[in-house]
């Protein structure tokens, strides 16, 4: 903005101030932008250490295992046989569970808090959710060891199987802990992030927009869902894989509920096991160089999942956000 | 992994306890999570004691083995003793001193039986953790059991889902007992569990286990003491039932035979004493058998006397870890040196 009203402007008188403000430099200005690029390079070079480490830590396994690691079911410590398939498994379904629970709960509560939510109950609310954000992961795992598994197997599994049990995810025998209890902790811990940035993309949608709407004769509800949404439909798009990122990646809550099990079941009641969790949980303890090996490897490949379903999920938003204005600047 | 990494880490130990007005250089040790809270006590009384400060990180066996290796710590703890090819890297230059034992305990949840213990052989107990036996009623269960009425129930294996020194004990204890289990599933701080749920931590399988009717687990010792928890009684080797407490566990140590030149790294799980509990283990410390900075190796070594004596065992048997028997001290002491 400033470029262009200088050029609309008169050139400014040059008297003792030397060059227009924006291209007058000091010392202090030079230093301040060394650091600052110093601090900008420093996140790439440190993905690069991150990357080159894995993967030094990965050899022997990917020597031994190569890309067979990624399709294989065997986890065995003993014999040294490694197989990541179960845990890519389990991470990218927990994942999406956690996301078919909690992409409409927030987005209702995003849209209700912006467009129907009576003035004085928005704040509050918001900061409630926020605060939920800010729980410690192995929190929620204690509480859905104590609350909410016990809630799951009594009522909620047995209704899953009576009404839906014709189907493959909700057959065989309720354990608790499983694949459907460590996405649904997940849903509720990805919750508060998809929520608030929804909540400032929905915001951030121009009043006139609804106003247009609403003179066109459409209802408030129909004011949303055919304008103030799609107008917003980048940013929440982006909300969504700030939550899916989380998902991905969170450790502690998902081993305490999902059973660990190197396993790939259809039930969804059946124990599962991350990528994460298998890491955290044998990292620690494990003394075999192929064991260890095996389990950088997993970090690799939890790694690359991570990029490119992000990856993924951006090219998705960037063919969505062409034409629409709101939240694209959020991302 | 990662030697940076781990390097990393450790300094930033080292930094921490330095930034508090010196006196002497702390030792600086590393490794397993399970005597922890014994080690924390007795590092804290022997500070008081002579002034002398180490430095404890548990960080799991695997990597006090691994910094020990390094040379990144002074001493390193271990629930499993090193392998013959993990002695080689260090060529040889190591000694495995005990320090407590532990024990493992099955526990279970069957309200129908209200008090009465359950009874169980080695053998049994690896046809369950392997998935063979699948019902509490098996008859094989209640030959083991007579005059328990064992209800029509499936048995719900848990196991830990985090490598764990515990782990290595009882799969060490099945490998033994069953060939079975020796030759598909073995020992080591994790397997491939044929059957079952795996609940992270002593407290993630006790939860599992209390949550479920029909669930059978193992844990620690110490921590089933402390939660009074239902334990079942083991036959040992020489064929009696044995509760498991903290005198069967030293019980198991003491009949183990070990030679005059024995170097400690000898499991006693089955042990062949009358009053063993079967399940038992010794830890230990690992120390360098000629250090190249005297100074320390001379303090380890009076530490390591120190916790030797009656004082510092009696502790261990406050905190429900079973003290070291008489004669396998003085063996230890003689080993040490003066």
């Amino acid at each position: 903005m400033a470029t262009a009203t200088r050029a609309e402007a008169p050139p400014p008188p040059r008297s003792a101030a030397g060059p227009p403000p924006l291209e007058r430099t000091s010392h202090g200005d030079r230093v301040f932008k060394l650091i600052l690029t110093l601090g900008a390079a420093a996140i790439p070079v440190l993905l690069a250490f991150l990357v080159v480490e894995l993967w030094t830590g990965a050899r022997l396994a990917v020597a031994k295992f190569g890309l067979g690691f990624v399709t294989s079911s065997v986890w065995d410590p003993v014999a040294e046989q490694f197989g990541a398939f179960p845990l890519i498994f389990g991470t990218l379904i927990s994942s999406v569970i956690a996301l078919l629970i909690a992409v409409p709960l927030s987005l209702g509560v995003a849209i209700y808090l912006t467009e129907f939510a009576p003035k004085a109950l928005r704040q509050p609310v918001a900061f409630l959710i926020g605060l939920l954000a800010a729980i410690p992961s192995v929190v929620y795992g204690l509480w859905g060891i104590f609350v909410l598994i016990p809630i799951l197997r009594k009522s909620v599994f047995p209704l899953l199987r009576d009404g839906l049990g014709f189907l493959p995810f909700f057959q065989g025998p309720i354990y608790g802990p499983s694949m459907l209890a460590a996405g649904v902790i997940l849903a509720i811990m990805v919750m508060p992030y998809i929520m608030s940035v929804s909540r400032e993309v929905l915001l951030a949608v121009p009043n006139t927009q609804r106003e247009a709407s609403l003179a066109l004769g459409a209802t408030r509800w129909e004011a949303v869902i055919t304008t103030v949404v799609p107008y917003a439909r980048s940013g929440i798009f982006g909300a969504v894989i700030l939550g899916l990122g989380r998902a991905l990646g969170e450790t502690m809550a998902v081993t305490m509920l999902i059973g660990n099990r190197h396993e790939v079941a259809a039930s969804l009641f059946a124990p599962g096991y991350t990528m994460a969790a298998a890491i955290a949980n044998e990292f620690s303890e494990a003394v075999g160089d192929m064991h260890l090996s095996a389990l950088a490897y997993v970090a690799f490949l939890l790694f690359a999942v991570t990029v490119l379903v992000n990856a993924g999920a951006r090219l998705l938003i960037w063919r969505v956000a062409r034409g629409s204005g709101a939240g694209s600047n959020a991302l | 992994m990662s030697t940076l990494s781990i390097r990393a880490i450790t300094c930033l130990g080292l930094l921490l306890p330095a930034c508090g007005g010196e006196q002497s250089p702390a030792l600086t040790g590393a490794g397993a999570t399970f005597p922890n809270p014994l080690y924390a006590k007795w590092f804290d009384a022997y500070a008081r004691k002579t002034g002398v400060r180490i430095n404890y990180q548990a960080i799991g066996s695997g990597g006090g083995i691994r910094q020990f290796t390094e040379g990144t710590v002074d001493f390193g703890a271990t629930d499993g003793p090193m392998t013959d090819q993990q002695i080689a890297a260090v060529h040889g230059n190591v000694m495995h001193v005990p320090t407590v034992l532990g024990a493992v305990v099955v526990t279970y949840n069957l309200p129908a039986l209200g008090t009465t213990p359950l009874r169980f052989d080695g053998f049994m107990l690896a046809e369950i953790f392997m998935g063979r036996v699948t019902k509490w009623n098996d008859r094989r269960i209640a030959g083991l059991n007579p005059g328990v009425a064992l209800p029509d129930q499936d048995i719900l294996v848990v196991h830990r889902s985090d490598g764990s020194g515990t782990t290595f004990i009882f799969t060490d204890y099945l490998s033994k007992v069953s060939p079975a289990w020796k030759t598909t599933v073995g020992s080591a701080t994790s397997v491939e569990w044929p059957t079952g749920l795996g609940g992270k931590g002593n407290e993630g399988v006790t939860q599992q286990v209390k949550q479920s009717v029909g669930a059978i687990g193992y844990v620690e010792l110490a921590y089933a003491l402390a939660n009074h928890m239902p334990v079942a009684l083991l036959r040992n080797a020489a064929g009696n039932l044995i509760e498991p407490s903290l005198k069967a566990v030293t019980g198991a140590a003491a009949s183990a035979k070990l030679s005059p030149e024995t170097d400690f790294r000898v499991s006693i799980t089955n042990a062949p004493g009358p009053e063993a509990y079967p399940i038992s283990s010794f830890t230990w410390l690992l120390i360098h058998r000629q250090g190249t900075d005297t100074t320390k190796e001379r303090q380890i070594r009076d530490f390591l006397h120190w916790m030797l004596e009656p004082e510092a065992q009696r502790m261990a048997a406050d905190l429900e870890y079973a003290p070291l028997p008489v004669p396998l001290i003085e063996l230890v002491q003689q080993r040490l040196g003066s």
